[in-house]
């Protein structure tokens, strides 16, 4: 018996061996579809588009190198730069907001202990399925100056509508609403938020006489605050991207009023096809966002609450 | 204290129904045109509902341009994007969420940090790869990246592979399941709720995707429906019901799906918790 047990730990040897070798190879095998395409399609695309982004490099004929010169043309000599910019930040200031507190206004609301409110959740997540050129088309008509539905209900309350997508005025916020109507996800995410909360915070609350304004400043939203963290990056980072609306619907017009920072981008490499200054537009847009983010996340540790804190301190 | 309560989701109710109804009023809009007679496209005030319906505006649009064709285009990449999404994301967040090894952590939080980089940035060189690869053109540069995961995907899925009992795994290796097997015979079925909502939501951003075609698709003969319903908008006979009836047919693939798949959109979005 003990002989035998001798003679066979040579092959046990063999075998464990070749069971690390393998062991040690699988999660690199798994994970390796993600990390050719991180190499194939997102860091190396990264690293050529910074590289070009010093060269001046038309899609055909001769590159030439040129140093930070495609960088120091955007911000001094490039009005459309700051132009397009201004047309993104603008935008960006009355989306990020708006969508969060309409999201979150949704999600409360459907918080409430109602028979149908699946049914309700239902009717304000189904514009969410549909974006893009679809949603473009349908707001197009809305928006219709003379035949549109949005006009008409101004005008039962007496108020003459303009013609939304033509009017410089108007044709942003128009791009507001309709980029607002599909967000159904993030109230999704609050939704979800609100639930984790537990019940008998409130409860303990309402025994100490809490009223529900106290109710909600003091629980709900301090503890949805890691929540409202994530979509606040979301929401920023989606809305320096928004360009499809405004492709097929304005053109980035009237008068340039829609012309954001990504339409500049893409004009620049597919209509101009300045690949190279185009690259350098794209990484000041990075930045930018890069930037934004770290900014928020920094902020957090001052406004962000989590529930491990709240044990701790006890 | 009950009629208080009456009063209260009575008017909780009614800022629910007027909330629903400018949700739903652009669909209403929609439809409602798609349906009429061109002389009753432009009225003010506008007309509610079509005087006598016109079901053959639908047809007639969709004939108009080819549409079946842009369908079909439409129809191969959704497929091929999400059956590779499934595939790729389920078998990457197996690997992140059931092994130790080195550069774990530090690569995840690559991944996720790859979902904060602009399109922008890196779609002018992608542009020259696949125009280096001979794809521009063709329905390659839309499909062939879905093959390889996608970091969003990829966190849902190991989110939830994390709350899987490890038990299990052992109990199979001890059966002499090796960790493909493992992957594929216990982890794989677990999923599928997760992997219904990757699907769907994968689902929704390619049959939506304007800008790859965009980029990408020259000949019409390659067009996606995004793509050919903004040409048919940019033509300058077409009238607003046809361009209503082919915006409303692109969007029942999509509308149809949720209705079917609204509880694992739901439930997947609430369950992984996104703290």
């Amino acid at each position: 018996m003990k002989h035998d047990l001798i003679v066979s730990t040579e092959n046990i040897s063999v075998q464990t061996k070749r069971k690390i070798n393998w062991g040690r190879l699988a999660p690199y095998i798994f994970i390796s579809p993600w990390i050719i395409g991180f190499l194939l399609f997102t860091l190396g695309p990264l690293l050529f588009s910074l590289f070009i982004s010093f060269f001046d490099w038309p899609i055909v004929g001769e590159k030439t190198f040129v140093g930070f010169s495609n960088y120091a043309t955007m911000f001094t000599d490039d009005p459309l730069f700051w132009h397009s910019l201004w047309v993104t930040v603008k935008f960006a200031m009355l989306f990020v907001p708006l969508n969060i507190i309409i999201s979150l206004f949704l999600a409360i609301l459907l918080n409430k202990k109602l028979k149908a409110s699946s049914l309700f959740r239902t009717f304000f997540y189904v514009p969410s399925v549909i974006s893009g050129v679809a949603l473009a088309m349908i707001w197009g008509w809305v928006y219709n100056g003379e035949y549109g539905i949005l006009n008409y209900f101004l005008s039962l309350a007496g108020i003459e509508g303009p013609d939304w997508l033509n009017n410089q005025r108007w044709a942003l916020l128009a791009m507001v609403i309709a980029s607002l109507w599909g967000q159904g996800t993030m109230m999704l995410i609050f939704l979800a938020g609100l639930k984790n909360i537990p019940k008998d915070l409130y409860e303990a609350a309402e025994i100490d006489g809490a009223g529900k304004v106290y109710c909600f400043f003091k629980i709900t939203l301090p503890l949805l605050t890691p929540t409202l963290l994530f979509n606040l990056i979301t929401t920023i980072i989606s809305a320096f991207q928004q360009l499809t609306l405004a492709l097929v619907l304005t053109g980035g017009g009237p008068l340039g009023s829609t012309y954001f920072y990504a339409m500049y981008v893409y004009e620049n490499a597919f209509k101009y096809f300045k690949m190279g200054y185009s690259s350098a537009n794209a990484w000041i847009m990075f930045l930018i966002v890069l930037f934004l983010t770290m900014l928020v996340f920094k902020s957090s540790s001052v406004w962000v609450y989590y529930e491990n804190e709240v044990k701790n301190s006890k | 204290m009950k009629s208080k309560r009456l009063i209260r989701s009575g008017t909780l109710y009614i800022v629910l129904v007027f909330l629903s109804l400018l949700f739903l009023a652009p669909f209403f809009w929609m439809v409602t045109t798609a349906l009429k007679s061109p002389d009753e496209l432009y009225m003010f005030p506008p007309k509610w509902f079509p005087s006598s319906w016109q079901f053959e505006n639908f047809g007639k649009a969709w004939n108009s341009q080819p549409f079946n064709t842009f369908l079909m285009n439409s129809v191969i990449v959704t497929f091929l994007t999400t059956l590779g999404q499934i595939v790729s994301s389920t078998l990457i967040a197996y690997g992140f969420a059931r092994f130790k090894f080195k550069g774990r952590d530090f690569l995840f939080m690559v991944l996720l940090a790859t979902m904060m980089i602009p399109w922008e940035v890196t779609m002018i060189p992608q542009y020259m790869e696949f125009n280096y690869f001979g794809w521009i053109n063709t329905l390659k540069p839309l499909i062939v990246p879905a093959w390889f995961g996608a970091p969003f995907y990829i966190f849902l899925l190991r989110q939830f592979i994390m709350s899987i009992p490890k038990e299990l795994d052992e109990a199979a290796r001890m059966d002499g399941a090796n960790s493909f097997q493992i992957y594929y015979r216990i982890h794989l079925p677990l999923m599928w709720p997760i992997i219904v909502l990757i699907g769907v939501f994968n689902f929704l951003s390619s049959w939506n995707d304007y800008l790859g075609p965009l980029i990408f698709l020259n000949d019409q003969s390659k067009y996606t429906l995004t793509l050919g319903l903004a040409q048919f908008n940019g033509m300058y006979d077409v009238n607003m019901e046809g361009i209503m009836a082919v915006t409303f047919l692109i969007s029942l693939p999509p509308l149809i799906l949720f209705f079917f798949a609204q509880k694992y959109i739901v439930n997947g979005v609430s369950s992984t918790g996104f703290k």
